[in-house]
């Protein structure tokens, strides 16, 4: 509840600190908010996120006051603030270019607020002073902007537009003019202080990575319109959108028409000749078909060597059976991420899970030995993949692809299967995996904890799949020009209609 | 690396010779002890002694201190308007006929401003004195004076501007607090180039100017339409030695300033590695 | 409330002593001269109401217009101004540039001094600088004794109260507004342009050519209208350094106005000169407009 999971959109009776009610703006005929509603909550961290010009700027000015909505209402606690103009709402803003008075030193800077609402002199030290000491920096207070570091007047900024103490801050890309590594300390400490005074933050930004780090929701903009509202979990692991999808981390998305697949009908993995299993190809005592611990660290949560480790290869489908009726109801599968928050963390707030957990159960004795070099034993596994789901026909020659989860569709309808690179394995050899497609190493991006592979299929398509770098370099076998196998599971991918 | 070469060198030595000899044989000249001006009859400062003993140009020279400072001040005010409407106002009626009087004095001919001004003068009925060379001089120069102000206006960050208003202030205190202070550099030498300008001014003072009012160049019009004097050389000695002290201390000022700000700046790069 | 304030001070005071008094002359021009004070008619006289205006109107006429094209010392004046002010817009370019130029290749430590050096004379009084060359030039002056005390001539060279000192004058006293836009072009250009242009095989002077002055076009454009518009119009000059012979628009008028009292006659010489010097002044706004696009 409340005290233990901040989660206020979740509850209908908690009223929204900000509401946008069907709030347009136009500059002549150019339209940069397009009838937008959506609300804010006291003490959120609400991240707007778009790249430039789809308008999250205005939405901020309109709050600040900057600019008014030419349709529509914004109620700040239920009061429309049209009629207050900036200098009298308790709204302040952080400016991206700092906006710092260059006239004026540290102190001064701060103090500018407290001064216009006329608050005795003492008051006013006391609070300036206590800013200060929030953003670590007293030993600057009598110093001019210019006599200072970047990092130092982004501090300096925000102090000044929290000294009011307002209900609500606006930051406009507040970590923009930093370099990366300040960047990310800053991030922490902009959390820090944001929990600390408990003042709603609204922040702007075109940075992915900054958004889903520091917000509590982030709203996805598009050219004047907010297309996904969601914690950033939910942003990266089930975009509603190809558009959210893209813009938010790395994607492979796969057009075509979906076939809603006949219960119990066995698709046939491989439909190509050139693919089909032979027992050689299916030994791979080691496929490489794993979801790395580097994919959690790719949103912020800190890797743990201890996230399960789901083994793709085989499917003893007792639990999945079990689940696959109860499937559209419970939208996207968690993938090892999910399942790892969920047991790590959310499991003390909200207690166990209720739904079944479509998990794999541990590896018996036999599977944990490595495997024998002998062909026979392997062969005799065929790829069972559970019903339900659909396959999707995206081109011509290659083999249909299988989603087991994801939205109601009808046959021949047009979707997009979006992949993250992560959730892609690679291997030299043809795994065992419910879909599997054969192509070449075109590129290989080397990212330290991580490698990104760039592999073309042979109708041209490009994947990009990643491997944790788990292994010293002399024993990474997959090099340029090799011919590789990707391949990913029946729930790695999200199924987009829209 | 750049350096000179021989070309630049000796272009730059004629061009700078070819601007300042002139000047500095004026100056020299101006000790001569001779009458005839052309003719050295050694050092002097007699024509020091005489121009400070002359009324008529010390009363001239009154009324143009005066008027310069009248107008200018009142042209910087009105200049710094002007200026704020033009980058901030937005749209307003006859936005472009503002602009357009306001860039056109910069180019008018000297002439026409002031026969149009006295035409004026004469229509209305005002007697033409000190009062109507500081109009006509506020009017030009604060042309001038916008179009400083307005160069330092537009690169001038508006957010700025926007914090004020953010944290509290109205438009007003947010113009006298921030935005003031902030281009107050830029409204200082509006004033400095009204001040200079109003003092310079022959052609329109001589137009605008009645009899009970002579302006210190008028003054010295009339001595060296008749050719080259001795006072007037002195004189002339005079105002360069002003002009050239005040301009020199002025960048030498900015120019600390400039290292300061400077120093300041790596200063606190270092502090943060 | 404010704001209308703020516009409504400046704009009213720029329409009662700039766009008034031209309305004033553009009328007067279109009167007749008469020994009266003032010295011309009509007078409008609004008690009359509607049909003082009507008459008014009617005694308008383009008389002085005529008078200007049928009299030859107006155009000869306008064509000599015409021809002094193209001819000492390119000398002074032609001083101007390499002096811009140098400025700018310059070392940076010797820039700002330099740009000062320039800028200086502009606050010194015009008045002053122009007097200084009537010493130098007059024919018992500085650079005669010089020449002849060299012996380079025998007789003084009759410089002064001549055209050629009205060159001289026009391009020292101009000669800052030639150098400061250029060399603010020239300045902002990028030094590996021409390391590029030498990489790709041209000549340092072809490289001049081909990317050195293309790249100050804007600067010299901006120059040269600067120098030509106000040189148009220029009286202090040519009455102080030039001779009887020395015609141009700005002295015409001056003595137009205050020698012959002809009032019609000199406000129509102004509307003339106005009307010469618009299509210069349209593009020169023009051209600075498209350089402030230009850098963004």
């Amino acid at each position: 509840m409340p005290e233990t999971k901040f989660e206020p959109w979740k509850d209908p009776n908690e009223k929204p600190l900000i509401q946008f009610k069907n709030v347009s703006k136009r500059f002549g005929t150019f339209t940069a908010i397009d009838n937008q509603s959506f609300d804010i909550y006291a003490k959120e961290f609400f991240a707007l996120l778009g790249p430039s010009g789809c308008g999250k700027t205005t939405m901020m000015r309109m709050l600040a006051g900057f600019e008014a909505p030419t349709e529509g209402t914004i109620l700040l606690s239920g009061r429309d603030i049209a009629p207050i103009p900036p200098n009298k709402r308790e709204v302040n803003m952080m400016f991206q270019s700092y906006a710092l008075f260059p006239h004026l030193s540290v102190w001064e800077n701060i103090a500018f607020g407290l001064k216009r609402d006329k608050l005795p002199a003492d008051k006013i030290a006391a609070r300036v002073d206590e800013m200060l000491k929030l953003t670590r920096l007293e030993r600057f207070a009598s110093r001019k902007p210019h006599q200072i570091s970047g990092g130092q007047r982004q501090r300096v900024a925000l102090a000044r537009s929290l000294a009011k103490g307002p209900k609500l801050l606006l930051l406009d890309e507040p970590l923009g003019a930093l370099d990366a590594k300040l960047r990310q300390d800053t991030q922490f400490e902009l959390m820090d202080i944001q929990e600390k005074t408990g003042t709603t933050f609204v922040i702007v930004t075109h940075d992915q990575e900054e958004a889903m780090t520091v917000a509590s929701r982030v709203a996805v903009m598009d050219e004047g319109r907010i297309v996904q509202i969601a914690t950033p979990d939910e942003i990266y692991e089930a975009p509603n959108s190809a558009y959210v999808a893209d813009f938010i981390g790395d994607v492979t998305l796969f057009s075509g028409t979906a076939t809603n697949r006949t219960p119990g009908a066995k698709t046939p993995v491989m439909e190509s000749p050139a693919v089909e299993t032979t027992p050689e190809e299916a030994e791979t005592p080691e496929t490489e078909t794993v979801e790395t611990p580097e994919a959690v660290a790719e949103i912020g949560v800190p890797a743990e060597p201890e996230a399960p480790v789901a083994p793709e290869t085989t499917t003893p489908a007792e639990p999945k059976t079990e689940a696959a009726p109860a499937k559209p109801a419970h939208g996207p599968q968690p993938n090892a991420l999910g399942l790892w928050l969920h047991d790590k963390v959310w499991a003390k707030v909200f207690g166990p899970r209720t739904d079944i957990v479509r998990q794999l159960p541990p590896p018996s004795d036999a599977e944990r030995k490595p495997k024998p070099a002998d062909p026979e034993t392997v062969s005799t596994e065929t790829t069972e993949i559970p019903e339900g789901g659909i396959t999707i026909d995206w081109a011509e020659g290659q083999p249909p692809l299988i989603a087991l989860d994801g939205p109601e569709v009808e046959d021949g309808q047009h979707v997009q299967l979006a992949l993250r690179p992560e959730k892609i394995g690679i291997s030299k050899t043809k795994p065992d995996a419910v879909n599997a497609l054969k192509g070449k190493v075109i590129d290989i991006a080397y990212l330290g904890n991580l490698s990104t592979y760039h592999v073309e299929l042979e109708n041209g398509t490009m994947i990009k799949a990643q491997l944790a770098n788990t292994r010293r370099i002399s024993r990474r076998d997959i090099t340029w020009e090799d011919e590789v196998w990707v391949s990913w599971t029946g729930t790695a991918g999200v199924v987009l209609t829209s | 690396m750049r350096r000179l070469t021989w070309f630049n060198t000796t272009s730059l030595t004629l061009g700078f010779a070819f601007l300042y000899l002139p000047m500095i044989i004026l100056v020299i000249y101006s000790f001569n002890a001779s009458k005839l001006v052309t003719v050295w009859a050694g050092f002097s400062t007699r024509w020091y002694g005489e121009l400070l003993q002359n009324q008529a140009f010390l009363d001239a020279a009154w009324v143009t201190l005066q008027v310069a400072v009248v107008s200018s001040t009142i042209a910087t005010v009105l200049g710094t308007m002007a200026a704020y409407v033009l980058v901030r106002a937005g749209r307003f009626w006859g936005r472009t006929l503002f602009s357009g009087m306001i860039y056109a004095p910069l180019v008018m001919p000297e002439v026409i401003t002031g026969l149009s001004l006295l035409l004026l003068f004469i229509g209305i009925g005002l007697d033409r004195g000190v009062l109507t060379i500081i109009l006509a001089h506020t009017t030009f120069s604060m042309c001038f004076v916008s179009v400083v102000v307005s160069s330092r206006l537009i690169s001038f960050d508006r957010s700025l501007e926007e914090a004020a208003l953010d944290l509290g202030c109205s438009p007003f205190s947010a113009f006298r607090l921030v935005t003031l202070p902030i281009i107050a550099p830029a409204v200082i030498s509006g004033w400095l180039l009204a001040f200079t300008l109003s003092l310079d001014d022959l052609v329109i003072a001589s137009f605008t100017a009645g009899p009970s009012a002579t302006t210190l160049p008028i003054k010295i019009w009339s001595s060296i339409r008749l050719g080259v004097s001795p006072e007037i050389n002195a004189l002339s000695t005079i105002l360069i030695a002003i002009v050239t002290i005040g301009v020199i201390s002025a960048s030498l000022v900015s120019k600390r300033q400039l290292m300061r700000q400077e120093a300041d700046e790596k200063a606190a790069v270092r502090a943060e590695a | 409330m404010r704001r209308v304030a703020l516009i409504i001070v400046p704009y009213l005071w720029l329409l009662a002593l700039f766009l008034v008094p031209f309305a004033i002359v553009l009328k007067i021009s279109l009167s007749d001269i008469e020994l009266s004070i003032p010295p011309y008619t009509p007078q409008l006289d609004l008690s009359e109401g509607w049909e003082g205006i009507k008459a008014f109107f009617a005694a308008l006429d383009f008389e002085n217009f005529v008078f200007l094209t049928e009299d030859d010392l107006y155009w000869k004046a306008y064509l000599s101004s015409l021809q002094i002010a193209i001819i000492s817009t390119v000398l002074t370019l032609l001083v101007g540039y390499p002096m811009a130029y140098a400025m700018a290749r310059a070392p940076n430590h010797w820039r700002p001094t330099l740009l000062m050096l320039v800028i200086l004379p502009f606050w010194t009084s015009f008045l002053i600088r122009v007097y200084s060359w009537m010493g130098i030039l007059s024919t018992e002056g500085y650079l005669n004794q010089l020449l002849l005390s060299l012996g380079l001539i025998s007789e003084p060279l009759l410089i002064l109260n001549t055209n050629v000192a009205v060159y001289i004058g026009i391009i020292y006293t101009y000669l800052p507004f030639m150098i400061l836009p250029i060399y603010s072009a020239l300045e902002r250009m990028d030094d590996s342009l021409l390391e590029a242009a030498e990489d790709l095989g041209c000549s340092r002077l072809t490289a001049f050519w081909l990317v050195t002055l293309p790249l100050s076009k804007n600067g010299i454009i901006a120059g040269c209208f600067l120098v030509f518009i106000p040189v148009m119009g220029e009286f202090v000059i040519p009455s102080l350094l030039g001779g009887s012979q020395t015609l141009m628009i700005g002295k015409v008028l001056f003595e137009e106005f205050f020698n012959n009292r002809d009032w019609p006659v000199a406000s129509a010489v102004a509307v003339i000169l106005l009307l010469i010097l618009i299509i210069p002044i349209v593009l020169f706004q023009r051209n600075q407009q498209k350089t402030r696009e230009a850098e963004g």
